[in-house]
């Protein structure tokens, strides 16, 4: 199954920067990145190896298409693309609703949503959102997001944030939050595929490392998968993200996605190495709750 | 040589002299249009007296149509209402849900390979009390070829199990508001949306872009343009690749192409910058037969599929709003764009809150580049109030009202989608002419037929399918809809120098006409017989197209 995640939020809200930079920090991950415009999606100039109408390739082995005639068509053509891509990032039109986008994902074949992220201008989004003509179609994007990157946040005081994360909790009620400056978001809390327990603790960025709080935790007893997931996915945690592969019954092996209160569990090869990496942050981290999760999910 | 054509009547659409008996023709163009006498003076002609019984008038204009109707004729007809294809062929209307079922198992029966898809298109069942067409119905049909059949709306199709299979949607669990589950937790085999739709519509033999004309397609339009008497026909929204659009020049270049094509660009997948620049090459491209470099914007979606966008008090039926399908920037930046490279736009807006973003926007982007004579047209602009159509009025705009539409939906907007008030003020032609607007009135064929004395009838009369008069206040006159089909389209086509009134110098474009819709009351403008058409001067008798 090829994982895929869709980043919406309106018009400068920093998506073309965001996915740029997921690109630029692609190491050795096989993004494809699916957007429905190119225009608006100017990939860095220095990333672009080759370019022909509808496919650009990207150093590293990663593509970038577009999807102007059809988005389904798109995904259904990237799907059969030769080596398979890692994870497929679709960038969301600035009027799409990104959680209309998922159930459209949903009904295709060989593809599972990682996550819905959407992003948002910390210094326009509450404006936006009383705008006569997109003010319901920003608060319908925000609905269904399952992390909101607060983007900008060097542009407002620590007041101005503050409200607009008030503000945030109400308008996307299943979201976790992060604030980013320049749409540096650390590629592990947006795709599960760079979250890797093989690596342990993820080494985040400098400027994530005072704020976000990564740790690794080994399981090796069997467990409850479905249990542990939905715990893991739960507000009292407020994981940003985890992943991990664990065993229900012994020589059965399943993984485990978790962004914000979304969480899913998939049969995995008995090869992918037992454990879980999880991501939160630094203030609110509760190891101790994590670990009683652990245990209470032991059969 | 002049050839000077007798005719039984002569409706010029020339308030100067309105009706004549004679029209003098050379080269394609209208030397003079008056009597014999007069026409005479030009000097050595031929008199042709082969449409003597016959009435003239310009030939039709349809400001909205799609050529893609070409092609779905080449898939099972399962309309309710009687339709004739290109060949002339009428096809019955298919009254219940087992008409239909029959009409697919003929066709059926007479394909030899067992497996091959089996499409349809034009199914409505609104007109059978919504009793919908099931997975299981139409699995009576086949289980082994896919199946599937297209709704007039285009937003709705339904499927046979074996269509299902193939896309991978034969399952417990989909969870989609576009694919509503049976008691037994599959698919019912209905898909809702061109997100579901798409997947699954390419296993049963739909094109992958479903706007696309190929060559036999936009050949076959032809014939649909003959048989209605039109003879400048727009293709509303095409992507034009360079296979695509030479594809449209070589076809339209034909001898017998018998109409002039204005197919405008399309927006989606396009930033604005890119949209002007390729609709300005592609205006470099245009020939006579072929008008390119116009766009199209879409805004909102449909009333029907409640993807409009609506102002207070929004849907009868309490849906929340519909979809924005451009953000008020770009729209606002296509038209900045637009303005200042002289390229002409459309828009698609629904909904009045559509509407009014348009009209808005137009205004800032007129702010910061004036243009004398833009005619920026809003297409469907369905729900418009007076004021939205003052406002428009003054500053240059046009419109393309969708009569018909008031006819095929005019209940279902009257019970479900608006209500009685705004029902009856819907496609508002009497209050837009009132207020000086330009207008136009369409089919949006394929959604309905092609056939503007039908859309004129659709203006004068606002009879909905039930039967009921919609909206007595806002019928028009039987002139006022003639004009609308000719002068009225062109004007928001910039082609009204050329085409939309027989008078000297414009191309010889005539709609030939066995009745005279100005004599044979408004109540059966629908029933003008159409005998065919002539475009720059080439006679097309419908009768004798070729199959
Ligand atoms: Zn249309």
């Amino acid at each position: 199954m090829l994982p895929i995640t869709i980043i919406g939020g309106y018009l400068g809200a920093g998506k073309t920067t965001v996915v740029n930079h997921l690109l630029r920090n692609a190491d050795g991950v096989r993004l494809a990145i699916l957007v429905n415009e190119f225009g608006s999606l100017p990939i860095d100039a220095d990333l672009i190896e080759a370019q022909d109408e509808d496919i650009i390739s990207i150093a590293g082995g990663c593509v970038c298409c577009s999807y102007g005639n059809d988005l389904t068509l798109a995904l259904m053509d990237l799907a059969k693309l030769d080596p398979a891509p890692d994870h497929v990032v679709l960038e969301a039109s600035g009027v799409a609703l990104p959680g209309a986008i998922a159930a459209s994902v949903s009904l295709l074949q060989g593809y599972t949503l990682d996550g819905i992220i959407v992003l948002t201008d910390v210094e326009t989004v509450m404006e936006q959102a009383s705008d006569v003509y997109i003010g319901d179609t920003i608060e319908r994007q925000l609905i269904d997001a399952d992390l909101v990157v607060l983007n900008k946040t060097d542009l407002i005081s620590d007041d101005e944030l503050q409200g607009v994360s008030k503000w945030m909790r109400d308008k996307a009620p299943r979201a976790e939050t992060i604030c980013s400056r320049h749409g540096a978001v650390a590629p592990a809390i947006l795709l599960q595929s760079f979250l890797s327990q093989d690596r342990g603790d993820l080494m985040l960025p400098a400027h994530d490392a005072d704020v976000l709080k990564s740790q690794a935790f080994t399981i090796e007893e069997a467990v409850d998968v479905e249990k542990l997931a939905e715990g893991l996915a739960s507000r009292d945690l407020g994981l940003l993200r985890a992943k991990g592969f664990v065993d229900p019954i012994v020589g059965v092996r399943c993984a485990i996605q978790v962004v914000g209160r979304r969480w899913s569990v998939e049969d995995a090869s008995p090869d992918a190495p037992l454990g879980l990496v999880t991501i939160g942050r630094q203030s609110t981290f509760d190891e101790t709750a994590i670990l009683s999760l652990i245990s209470e999910s032991a059969l | 040589m002049i050839t000077i054509y007798s005719a039984k009547k002569i409706i010029t659409m020339n308030p100067a002299r309105p009706v004549v008996s004679h029209v003098a023709v050379r080269g394609g163009r209208i030397v003079g249009a008056g009597s014999l006498e007069e026409l005479k003076r030009w000097g050595d002609h031929n008199l042709d007296d082969r449409f003597a019984d016959k009435v003239l008038m310009p030939g039709l204009v349809e400001g909205h149509a799609h050529t893609m109707e070409g092609t779905l004729w080449r898939h099972v007809y399962c309309g309710f209402f009687d339709r004739m294809d290109p060949d002339g062929k009428m096809w019955g209307g298919a009254k219940t849900k087992d008409a239909v079922l029959d009409r697919l198992k003929q066709a059926d029966a007479a394909m030899a390979d067992v497996d091959a898809p089996l499409p349809g298109w034009q199914l409505d069942p609104i007109y059978f009390d919504n009793e919908r067409v099931s997975r299981a119905d139409l699995d009576k049909v086949s289980t082994t070829r896919p199946i599937g059949v297209l709704h007039a709306s285009g937003h709705i199709m339904n499927v046979n199990s074996k269509a299902l299979e193939l896309a991978g949607l034969l399952k417990h669990g989909i969870n989609h508001p576009g694919v509503p589950l049976g008691s037994d937790g599959f698919p019912t085999g209905e898909l809702k949306g061109p997100d579901i739709m798409t997947p699954v519509g390419i296993h049963v033999g739909f094109d992958r872009d479903m706007l696309a004309c190929d060559e036999r397609g936009l050949r076959d339009f032809g014939k649909l343009c003959v048989r209605a008497g039109v003879t400048t026909v727009t293709d509303l929204a095409a992507r034009l690749k360079d296979e695509a659009a030479d594809m449209m020049i070589k076809v339209t270049a034909e001898p017998n192409y018998p109409a002039r094509v204005v197919p405008l660009r399309f927006f989606q997948g396009l930033t604005p910058q890119e949209l002007i620049d390729h609709a300005a090459s592609l205006k470099k491209k245009s020939t006579d037969r072929l008008r390119l470099g116009m766009i199209k914007i879409v805004a909102d979606g449909s009333i029907q599929g409640f993807s409009a966008r609506m102002r207070f008090p929004g849907y009868f039926n309490g849906a929340p709003n519909g979809l924005w399908y451009v953000p008020p920037e770009q729209l606002l930046e296509t038209y900045e764009l637009a303005l200042k490279r002289g390229l002409h736009v459309h828009t698609h807006t629904n909904g009045d809150e559509a509407t009014q973003l348009a009209i808005e926007m137009m205004e800032k982007a007129l702010i910061k580049h004036p243009t004398p004579d833009h005619r920026y047209t809003l297409q469907h602009c369905q729900l418009a109030d007076a004021a939205q159509f003052r406002r428009m009025a003054k500053l240059g705009m046009c419109v393309n009202l969708f009569a018909n539409h008031h006819f095929y939906w005019g209940d279902e907007h009257y019970n479900l989608t608006v209500g009685p008030e705004r029902a009856e003020r819907m496609n508002a032609c009497r209050t837009a002419l009132a207020n000086g607007l330009p207008m136009a009135i369409h089919s949006d064929a394929p959604i309905t037929p092609l056939g503007p004395m039908f859309t004129a009838w659709c203006a004068v009369n606002r009879i909905t399918a039930s039967g009921r008069v919609q909206g007595e206040y806002e019928k028009i006159s039987v002139d006022d809809a003639l004009y609308a089909i000719t002068l009225g389209a062109a004007y928001t086509l910039k082609l009204d120098g050329e085409v939309g009134s027989i008078e000297a110098g414009k191309h010889a474009d005539f709609a030939v006409l066995e009745d005279d819709p100005t004599e044979i009351g408004g109540d059966k403008l629908k029933d003008v017989r159409v005998w065919g058409t002539v475009q720059a001067g080439r006679i097309f008798e419908a009768a004798a197209l070729s199959a």
